[in-house]
């Protein structure tokens, strides 16, 4: 299979990046070393290139009904320039990918009522089922896969408005969490939304393909790739599709991902129903995190145990914290066997080693 | 980018080294390798009394996106055993042929130095 390039993708060949395959995409895993590029981030500001990201845009007299239907948050409630964090659930309420939904501006040039952008490589079947849902509800709107008609680019980290206000006439004090506006950036339309995915204050940048080199460049910062992009969302126990949970190797449902923050139960949408068992019941697993206190790193596929080695739940993600200096990792576990602050055991290579579970995030930010 | 492949030292072509005084051999992993690797982590080594065989894994050298088995170059007896490693496993990226060394073993059998790589020859497999 031919894989997807990002519209930065000489750029960064040209920098040296290592690259690797990611939903389907080559994308750069590492500029100059996973802990440099973090440390970045967390102390000053880094910029990614994220284009894998997907954008569906949905316009037309039905685009909210059709959109609302099909997330489990409520989307109906945002205006122009904002945007929620959603989870797609088919009918049972098993989640297949985990999404922000904005609502642009309205002074933006591209046609969009609705901007949905799910994870890399879930675009193609994201359009397809708004397509599908829009069909068999007979509903008025037009959807677009427009993945490859955006560059994204992620600028993240303390000092990210300092950079970004040199470059953009965006009123960036005015823009909240999850707000977006239309401003030029370095002389490029862009659609600026308050979002990440580290945990930092910063930016998430959509703009034209063609023009990735102009924002990209004009951004002088630290480069980061896949690698700390993943170290970085992973102390803040942010959800990553397909790992921590997939509809066919690990189904879940938004309740044990612990974003039931993102179900609005008043909304009408494919998996209410269904969730809303859950949400009166309660799920029987969660997802916690474990931060090994002796050394070592977990890693997906890992047991989790009792301290006597009963198995509890299975390592999803896991990594050493760059910032903690300690291994840490997302597992489900049975919420009436394990609290957090218990100890526990993660099993490293045969060896049990002592853990202790805990809430999500491994950070205060 | 060009890597670091000193003269005195013999090579396995998965990338760790020997360095061999009388009967004794250092031994660690390649420039090449710890930057393939990435940020060093944690390293589980043997314990010094333990016996490694040429050519089989002896312990990890984990990174933060990795997790990879170390393989001896020679057989013998663990005598020695880099213990700056477990609080400062970055050593193996800042100096992979210095302080980042990881066991030394009493070897076995002459020999089977002779089946490792010279300099030359390793520098041409990571060309």
């Amino acid at each position: 299979m031919t894989l997807r390039q990002p519209p930065l993708a000489a750029v960064h060949e040209a920098s040296g990046a290592t690259l690797t395959e990611f939903g389907g995409w080559e994308m750069p895993v590492e500029f100059d070393s996973i802990r440099t590029e973090h440390e970045a981030v967390r102390e000053s500001v880094g910029r990614f290139d994220v284009s894998h990201m997907g954008q569906i845009t949905v316009t037309g007299p039905d685009a909210l009904r059709l959109t609302n239907r099909l997330v489990t948050n409520d989307v109906s409630d945002l205006d122009p320039g904002e945007s929620n964090y959603a989870a797609l659930t088919d009918d049972r309420g098993v989640m297949l990918d985990d999404t922000v939904v904005y609502r642009p501006p309205g002074d933006w040039s591209v046609d969009a009522d609705y901007l949905v952008v799910p994870n890399a490589g879930h675009d193609a079947e994201t359009a397809e089922r708004w397509l599908d849902h829009r069909e068999a509800w007979g509903l008025d709107a037009t959807v677009e896969n427009q993945t490859e008609s955006f560059a994204m680019v992620a600028l993240q980290g303390s000092d990210a408005e300092d950079l970004l206000s040199g470059e953009t006439d965006a009123d960036l004090d005015e823009l909240g969490r999850f707000e977006s506006a239309v401003a030029t950036v370095a002389g490029v339309e862009t659609l600026v939304s308050r979002t990440g995915y580290t945990g930092e204050p910063g930016y998430e940048l959509i703009s034209a393909w063609d023009e990735a080199e102009t924002v990209w460049s004009a951004l002088e910062c630290q480069p980061c790739g896949l690698g700390a992009r993943d170290t970085l969302r992973l102390e803040m126990g942010f959800l990553l599709s397909g790992q921590d949970f997939d509809p066919e190797d690990d189904p879940r449902n938004p309740y044990e991902a612990n974003i039931d923050f993102a179900v609005d139960l008043d909304s009408e949408f494919v998996g209410r129903d269904a969730l809303e068992g859950v949400d009166v019941e309660g799920p029987d697993e969660e997802l916690r995190g474990v931060e090994l206190v002796d050394r070592g790193v977990p890693r997906e596929g890992y047991a989790v145990t009792t301290p006597d080695g009963d198995h509890l739940g299975t390592i999803t993600s896991g990594t050493m914290s760059p910032t903690l200096g300690t291994g840490i990792g997302l597992a489900y576990l049975p919420v009436d066997r394990v609290d957090p602050g218990d100890t526990a055991r993660v099993e490293v290579r045969g060896e049990p080693k002592k853990a202790r579970i805990t809430t999500t995030p491994f950070l205060d930010r | 980018m060009s890597f670091d492949v000193p003269d005195d030292l013999r090579f396995l072509d998965s990338h760790e080294w020997a360095r061999v005084d009388d009967d004794t051999a250092r031994i660690g992993i390649s420039d090449f390798a710890q930057d393939e690797l990435g940020d060093v982590v944690f390293v589980d080594l043997p314990d010094e009394g333990e016996a490694v065989a040429a050519g089989e894994d002896f312990g990890v050298v984990e990174s933060i996106k990795a997790v990879s088995d170390v393989y001896a170059p020679v057989s013998g007896t663990v005598t020695a055993v880099n213990d700056d490693l477990v609080d400062a496993p970055e050593l193996i990226n800042e100096d992979p042929y210095g302080d980042g060394w990881l066991i030394e073993v009493e070897v076995s059998d002459d020999a089977e130095l002779d089946d490792l790589l010279s300099p030359d020859e390793y520098g041409e497999q990571i060309a």
